[in-house]
């Protein structure tokens, strides 16, 4: 069973995050955790000094975390971005798109689920923040580039 | 029509083998209910009150002789010989096995179609309006918009699980035929100074709190129409209610944080991701619209049409639109027979009007949000041989927008959610206006049930709508009068207190009396009741 | 008298528990007094049952009689079609859900 999953190269961060409220009141914490009603682009002044965000799903159903990411990485956001939680397996492309890198799900995740889920899709119909070239692109590649 | 290539192939025969994987583990205890139940869902399998239910997405109502009759051969291997229409464009069908679900997926696949997000908390089949590129007032066909809107919300990475369902529609004509505000986001084509854009509407919808849509920005050009709507979504996804599913919709969010406010935040989200490279290019809409191109419509036919079949000519009087092209007209085919059920079509005659679609109208055909079909392209030389072929066949009702063409939803003979049964009220109203010449008398007139404050069969918008709810176990009707899903929307106001199911037939019976005898010249029921207000009405129904 | 109601989660059928396993009649349903919950989660788990519920029922000359319409009809079959009903050849049988 997969405890954690994780795309980067080197290690995981390991500090312990702490909430936004005490993130942006303090200076030294390198770790943050979002919640679902919570703005991520509070963070967006600190980003350098950030090396982990961890975005928390308390239920599988709030999708508000997608947005969460993608809005960390579209700010520039280059440290590691966790999903935490209620993780389900059926979710983990729709996260990595999002932008997230690592998971830590609340319940371990089936290896083979999660590889057959990889590997499920061959191509993707949006843009977003993972560097996967949308199908209109590949339908117009002179177009796209250049 | 549109005709998927390999990337659009291989995406749904992944998503069948995708579903097939959760069906097995669900099969086989690797997955509870509990977290089956949204898999299925995002993949239009139902539970309902007797069986599973699959719904298909028939993407903005458009499909060819082909799929039609796999629909109905789906319709007699898998389930009880029928299919129901429903009012989003999609169809159902009521008695599926959990593990024939693939099975069927999968046959859907070999001719481009799917059910993919026909539930969930996503966005749903976007839906259009029925005489999309046959009708002379539109500005541009919206089919080509609706197709690329489909392909950008499949699988969409940041919008799958929003506070709740979203619906689109995309129209481009003055006449609204799709209820286009009453959808979360309504988008209507326009053309300034020769370029096609987008009028944008928000938060419309029916459900326990109807509204209609506002409007929220008076063009969008095609390019960024993508990125357009990743910005309306992603303020909905973010600030929409989740702490109640009553009012999770969008419309719940304009309402309450202000269309200002909400505008303001949409267009900072816009601002921000116009930068981010998410339209497509002008070449991919290009792409897609070539495959709508109007089609080589014969020359030199003829406009007569010999009317001495006086059946026929008031089919033809009530059921067939006028085409663009020369020679040709729109046939609307009614599923809704005085004694049948509004929707629901046999194995046998969704076969029929597939042959019609190949050998009548250019081998296509649409369905509506009245849950009725269209023969987008018909000769005019044609239509008393189509009209024999659908009479022999039950389908040849002539009854078009008039009383007896009633939307209703499945109600409690069929839906788990529902309070009351609509069809068998629906039955009793048909039969007791079938009177052709009543009918006639009457005009325009349409009626709207639901079983439910759900609201599948929209009757916030009818002309005359009912409401079915539960009063102690009993099932109980209310009244509405003056809703409208067209151009003109509004919102029906209830009568008053409810009625048994023989009771709210004659309360309709006394609002029709009023209706003629205090109309003025050219005035359908709905202008007369904006014009004189509820009171007539409610004075005749209970005093 | 309660008894358990579900769908077969194979075929969606409407299933009622006649207290030895799972039957397509509702007049087959078992009393199952204060149990119905337990049996409801235990048949679940053995996939044989999905979407389990106790409901009120009562004993009538015809028969086990569900409180409610909604579960009268998933007794029955949809009344519009009296064809797929469980009693396809009795005519009247759509007034026992009234």
């Amino acid at each position: 069973m997969v405890e954690f999953l994780s795309f980067r190269d080197g290690d995981s961060a390991q500090e312990p995050a702490v909430t936004v409220e005490a993130f942006t009141g303090q200076s030294n914490a390198t770790a943050v955790r979002i919640e679902p009603g919570e703005d991520a682009r509070e963070l967006l002044p600190y980003l350098d000094r950030l090396s982990l965000v961890e975005v928390n799903f308390p239920g599988f159903g709030d999708g508000r975390g997608y947005s969460a990411a993608r809005i960390l990485r579209e700010s520039g956001y280059r440290g590691e971005l966790r999903a935490v939680g209620d993780v389900l397996v059926d979710q983990i492309v729709a996260m990595r798109r999002c932008g997230f890198d690592s998971f830590h799900p609340a319940k371990p995740l089936d290896d083979g689920a999660v590889e057959r889920a990889l590997t499920r899709y061959a191509d993707v119909y949006q843009k977003a923040i993972d560097d996967r070239q949308p199908i209109w692109a590949k339908r117009h590649p002179e177009t796209i580039n250049g | 029509m549109y005709r998927y290539d390999s990337y659009d192939q291989s995406m749904v025969d992944a998503r069948v083998e995708e579903f097939r994987d959760q069906v097995q583990r669900r099969l086989a205890g690797a997955l509870t209910e509990d977290q089956f139940k949204p898999l299925r869902l995002m993949n239009g399998l139902y539970l309902q009150l007797h069986a599973y239910m699959l719904r298909v997405a028939i993407p903005y109502g458009t499909l060819s002789g082909k799929q039609m009759r796999k629909l109905g051969e789906i319709a007699a291997k898998y389930d009880r010989g029928y299919g129901h229409f429903t009012t989003r464009q999609n169809l159902q069908y009521n008695w599926i096995k959990l593990a024939d679900a693939p099975d069927i997926l999968a046959e859907l696949a070999t001719v481009e179609m799917h059910a993919i997000q026909t539930s969930g908390n996503c966005i749903r089949n976007i839906s259009s309006d029925q005489y999309a590129g046959v009708s002379a007032d539109e500005v541009a066909d919206p089919r080509p918009w609706a197709e690329l809107l489909r392909q950008w919300s499949s699988f969409h990475p940041e919008f799958t699980y929003l506070p709740r369902k979203f619906k689109i529609a995309v129209i481009a004509s003055d006449d609204d035929r799709a209820a286009m505000r009453l959808h979360d986001i309504g988008l209507k084509l326009v053309s300034r100074d020769g370029v096609i854009g987008a009028e944008v509407y928000a938060g419309g919808g029916m459900g326990r709190t109807p509204m209609v849509a506002p409007q929220i920005r008076d063009f969008v050009p095609e390019e960024e129409i993508v990125s357009y709507l990743e910005a309306c979504l992603r303020v909905y996804n973010r600030y929409g209610r989740r702490d109640n599913k009553y009012k999770a919709r969008i419309k719940i969010l304009v309402h309450e944080i202000g269309v200002e406010n909400y505008k303001r935040q949409v267009e900072e989200e816009f601002a921000h991701m116009r930068t981010l490279g998410l339209n497509p290019p002008t070449e991919e809409l290009d792409r897609i619209r070539a495959f709508f191109a109007p089609p080589a419509y014969e020359t030199g036919l003829s406009e007569d049409i010999d009317r001495s079949d006086p059946a026929f000519a008031l089919w033809v009087d009530r059921q067939v639109a006028a085409h663009k092209a020369p020679g040709h007209a729109i046939v609307n085919i009614s599923l809704k027979p005085l004694t049948g059920i509004p929707g629901d079509a046999s194995a046998e005659q969704i076969e029929l009007v597939a042959s019609l679609a190949e050998q009548y109208s250019l081998d296509e055909l649409r369905v509506t949000h009245a849950q009725n079909l269209v023969l987008p392209h018909v000769r005019k030389a044609d239509l008393y041989a189509i009209w024999q072929k659908l009479d022999e066949a039950g389908l040849a009702e002539a009854n078009l927008d008039l009383i007896t063409d009633i939307i209703a939803c499945p109600g409690l003979d069929y839906c788990a959610l529902a309070n009351a049964r609509s069809i068998p009220l629906a039955q009793k109203i048909a039969q007791r206006f079938a009177d052709n010449e009543r009918q006639a008398e009457l005009g325009e007139l349409k009626l709207k049930i639901s079983g439910c404050i759900n609201a599948c069969g929209h009757h916030h918008a009818g002309h005359i709508g009912i409401l079915g709810v539960d009063r102690k176990g009993v099932e109980n009707f209310q009244l509405l009068l003056g809703g409208s899903g067209a151009e003109d929307a509004s919102l029906g106001q209830i009568t008053g207190p409810g009625f048994s199911e023989d009771g709210v037939v004659d309360a309709i019976d006394k609002v029709t009396e009023i209706y003629l005898a205090q109309r003025e010249s050219g005035e359908r029921f709905l202008d007369t009741y904006r014009r004189i207000g509820m009171k007539p009405f409610k004075e005749a129904i209970y005093g | 008298m309660k008894i358990l109601t579900g769908n077969d989660l194979v075929t969606g059928d409407v299933i009622w528990w006649a207290g030895d396993g799972w039957s397509r009649q509702v007049g087959d349903s078992a009393d199952v007094g204060v149990h119905g919950e337990d049996l409801a989660r235990a048949e679940e788990a053995a996939l044989r049952v999905v979407g389990a519920y106790v409901i009120d029922a009562t004993v009538t000359e015809e028969g086990v009689r569900p409180a409610h319409i909604k579960d009268r009809i998933r007794a029955l079959g949809p009344t519009v079609r009296p064809d797929l009903t469980l009693k396809p050849n009795d005519a009247d049988a759509g007034n026992w859900v009234i």
